[in-house]
């Protein structure tokens, strides 16, 4: 078993060979991950969040399916959002589910958010020599009732904001998104707190609006857009149309 | 019970064929106070007697969740149920994971015992102290399972255990019969009707009793004292139909507690006669 797993990361660490002898092929090795796209959405706001990504899965330039949720329940009050390798995000949310129901019968409680960003740091950097290749964005509702939202790499860095996106179409997404909810500067005083000052309906309509431009020059998103709304009353759930070229 | 040369090991047999520290085990059980299971076609319910050691002090936890279909009942020592809760609690997160489905109950139920057997065969472990009433939900129904020291386990239509048990199998005894057609209400007052009897001279209240309820379309859940009271209360109102009612049924009702096989799982008649208690405990 582990020499099978040292086989694989051997693989996919080791620099390709030359072509040197006549025999040596040329092209692509056995890798353990695939990419199947998507682009994941979180904005943090007084005293709701909203968590939001596409539903479409595909691999190179083939579409897998047109509904596939990228979103994941792991608490009441949290919501996991994950793009990248979706086998690998499955099993992601499984252990969390794992882990949280263990949690629940030693606390008699739900995790809150913040523990469960931590965990989720925690889990992601147990494989950090054989990493879940995903890209998450937890969001929910602190322990006071507000916002938050976590951004991560794929082996746990992670950080609290008022905002983030992951995925393939992140770097369309972000940009618009710094423009509207951005604080001036952190040197400005008071200093403005992590979460935004839009109202949740207006939240909404920028993820919506987010969704639709990336759709038209990201060709991994699109097909539809999955919103989750937390707030006290609990959780929501929205979807839109986007774009299928 | 008398001191016999025999004893002294788990791995040693009397020559009558018995292994004395099994049944010392058994005795500790009967030593715990008591928990009470009944079910009905569509919910089961635990009640535990809670007796706290002195005044100052909380009592000790004997019910437990192990997950949303299945909870258990504990008399005996304490501590052994608590490690053993853990198990069947790990055994379930596994069984999900694994499958995504909820472990059947009978199947945890004879995890449970392969577990307390193997502590009956080997010199360096004792068996568990402690008698384990399993409440739980599958896809064939509520299910009602008693785990002993033993390995050994049984189904059952309702149960008690732990001491001044013999007074709550009375009542319950009486009055099986008519539980498979009981609403959730019903069997809960049922079970506090069996703690009375177990209790004796006490007061029934929310601080010495404990009752817990699973049911179709209702996860396990641990009453809160406020939810008990109410119950509690609500007996008292309804003394005078049930007196009413026991005089009616006193008459020729002198039914055994039925077993079921596991193996077998299929409803055993309620008008069939019970068979003799074979088990080495009670």
């Amino acid at each position: 078993m582990r020499s099978w797993k040292l086989a694989k990361m051997s693989m996919v660490f080791a620099p390709r060979l030359a072509e040197s002898a006549p025999t040596s092929h040329v092209g692509a090795s056995w890798s353990p991950y695939d990419n199947n796209g998507g682009t994941c959405v979180a904005i943090a706001g007084a005293d709701y969040c909203v968590i939001a990504a596409d539903t479409r899965m595909s691999t190179g330039f083939s579409i897998l399916t047109r509904d596939y949720s990228k979103i994941h329940h792991i608490t009441e009050k949290c919501v996991l959002a994950s793009s990248g390798f979706q086998a690998d995000v499955r099993s992601l949310q499984k252990n969390l589910d794992a882990r949280h129901q263990i949690y629940q019968h030693q606390h008699s409680k739900q995790m809150s958010c913040p523990a469960m960003a931590q965990l989720l740091s925690n889990t992601l950097y147990y494989k950090r020599f054989f990493p879940y290749y995903s890209f998450n964005v937890l969001g929910g509702l602190d322990n006071e009732g507000k916002g938050c939202v976590y951004t991560y790499d794929a082996v746990g860095s992670y950080e609290r904001s008022g905002y983030s996106s992951q995925g393939s179409g992140q770097t369309l997404i972000m940009p618009v998104l710094d423009n509207q909810l951005k604080s001036a500067s952190p040197l400005v005083l008071p200093p403005r707190e992590s979460s935004t000052p839009l109202t949740e309906s207006e939240a909404v309509d920028l993820i919506k609006d987010t969704f639709a431009s990336a759709a038209e020059r990201d060709i991994y998103t699109g097909d539809g857009v999955e919103i989750v709304i937390i707030n006290k009353e609990g959780i929501r759930r929205e979807t839109m149309a986007l774009k299928r070229d | 019970m008398f001191r016999n040369q025999y004893d002294t090991d788990v791995t040693t047999w009397s020559p009558a064929g018995r292994l004395h520290q099994v049944e010392y085990a058994m005795e500790a059980v009967k030593q715990g106070s008591a928990a009470i299971g009944l079910r009905s076609k569509t919910h089961v319910v635990l009640a535990t007697v809670n007796k706290a050691s002195s005044e100052l002090s909380s009592y000790q936890k004997k019910l437990f969740k192990i997950d949303n279909h299945i909870g258990i009942a504990m008399a005996g020592l304490t501590a052994d149920g608590r490690v053993l809760s853990r198990y069947m609690r790990s055994e379930c997160v596994t069984h999900n994971f694994v499958y995504e489905s909820p472990l059947p109950v009978g199947r945890l139920v004879v995890q449970v015992a392969d577990k307390a057997q193997v502590c009956t065969q080997r010199s360096w472990k004792r068996p568990y102290g402690v008698g384990l009433l399993v409440a739980g939900l599958d896809e064939t129904g509520p299910h009602l399972y008693q785990n002993c020291p033993s390995g050994n386990y049984f189904e059952f239509h309702a149960f008690a255990i732990g001491s001044r048990s013999q007074a709550a199998k009375t009542y319950l005894e009486r009055k099986f019969e008519s539980f498979m057609d009981c609403s959730k209400v019903e069997l809960v007052r049922h079970a506090l009707h069996a703690v009375k009897e177990s209790l004796q001279e006490e007061e029934l209240s929310s601080a010495n009793c404990g009752v817990a309820i699973v049911g179709i379309g209702e996860p396990f859940v641990i009453l809160d004292s406020k939810s008990l009271q109410a119950y509690i209360d609500s007996l008292e109102e309804g003394k005078n139909d049930q007196a009413a009612k026991l005089e009616v049924e006193e008459e020729g009702n002198a039914a055994v507690i039925e077993r079921q096989d596991i193996s077998g799982g299929a409803g055993v008649g309620v008008g069939a006669e019970g068979e003799g208690p074979t088990d080495m405990e009670t």
